[in-house]
């Protein structure tokens, strides 16, 4: 570990499924499958491969995105970069999956890293509910001074 | 040049307005009438701050007979969203969908 990660924050989100490491394997890495769940892309699971995701709700209606590391049923990631017109907007991160089988299924483990604390960010379309919105709302006025 | 987070930031900076923009959030379309009971200023004041809200985008109006409902609208808050709490709830819904897609494949 390196100073430059205390300096960032990570989203991180687990949960145990009751499936084979394969296939949620197979739902990370086929296109086909990645756009049932979470957005159009043209990822090719290859270590130095580019490739996009694509959203209406992201600036520029798309990510750029590099693959990092694959090991299959085991691990995978790859850069998760959007750039909007102002600079002050964009984010630079990774996002890196991690299966361990379990006695009836397998534990995924999701860590989007490369948040800067102070970051305040803008985003499109996306939709939060509204307590995350009341908290992020009292979160930004109270460190803002005006 | 303003940012529309910069309008959004001063519109709410002030505490009254907060209330009413809060209030129109938690308990959905009012008149100016009954955000008055509540707001502890004048119908004049109210009027004012809910002109200044919907120039920011905070607030939309509708006429319905002599009365117009004001209601919330909180996308406006976009610009003051940071990525991290952005992405803290896209990844579980997304967990979410996968889940229910690895269930799909089974049958």
């Amino acid at each position: 570990m390196t100073d430059t990660v205390a300096e960032t924050r990570s989203v991180v989100v687990e949960r145990e499924f009751p499936h084979p490491p394969e296939k949620i394997w197979s739902a990370l890495t086929q296109p086909h499958l990645i756009e049932e769940w979470l957005m159009k892309t043209d990822l090719n699971p290859v270590a130095g491969e580019r490739f996009n995701f694509r959203a209406d709700f992201l600036p520029n209606g798309a990510l750029d995105c590099e693959v990092l590391a694959v090991e299959p049923n085991r691990k995978l990631s790859y850069t998760w970069d959007s750039t909007s017109d102002n600079p002050a907007f964009n984010l630079t991160s990774v996002v890196t999956w991690t299966l361990t089988p379990t006695g009836n299924g397998t534990h995924l483990r999701m860590e989007q890293s490369g948040f800067r604390p102070d970051q305040v960010q803008a985003y499109q379309g996306a939709k939060l509910g509204w307590p995350t919105f009341v908290a992020k709302l009292e979160q930004v006025l109270g460190r803002t001074e005006f | 040049m303003q940012t529309s987070a910069d309008v959004v930031f001063k519109s709410l900076a002030d505490p009254t307005r907060r209330a009413i923009f809060e209030r129109l959030c938690r308990e959905g379309e009012q008149t100016v009438w009954e955000l008055t009971e509540d707001a502890g200023v004048s119908q004049p004041a109210v009027s004012k701050h809910l002109g200044q809200l919907k120039s920011a985008g905070l607030v939309r109006d509708r006429r319905q007979g002599r009365e117009t409902h004001y209601s919330a609208e909180p996308k406006a808050l976009r610009p003051l969203v940071d990525w991290f709490g952005f992405y803290a709830s896209f990844w579980r819904e997304k967990f979410d969908a996968l889940e229910d897609l690895l269930k799909r494949i089974d049958q």
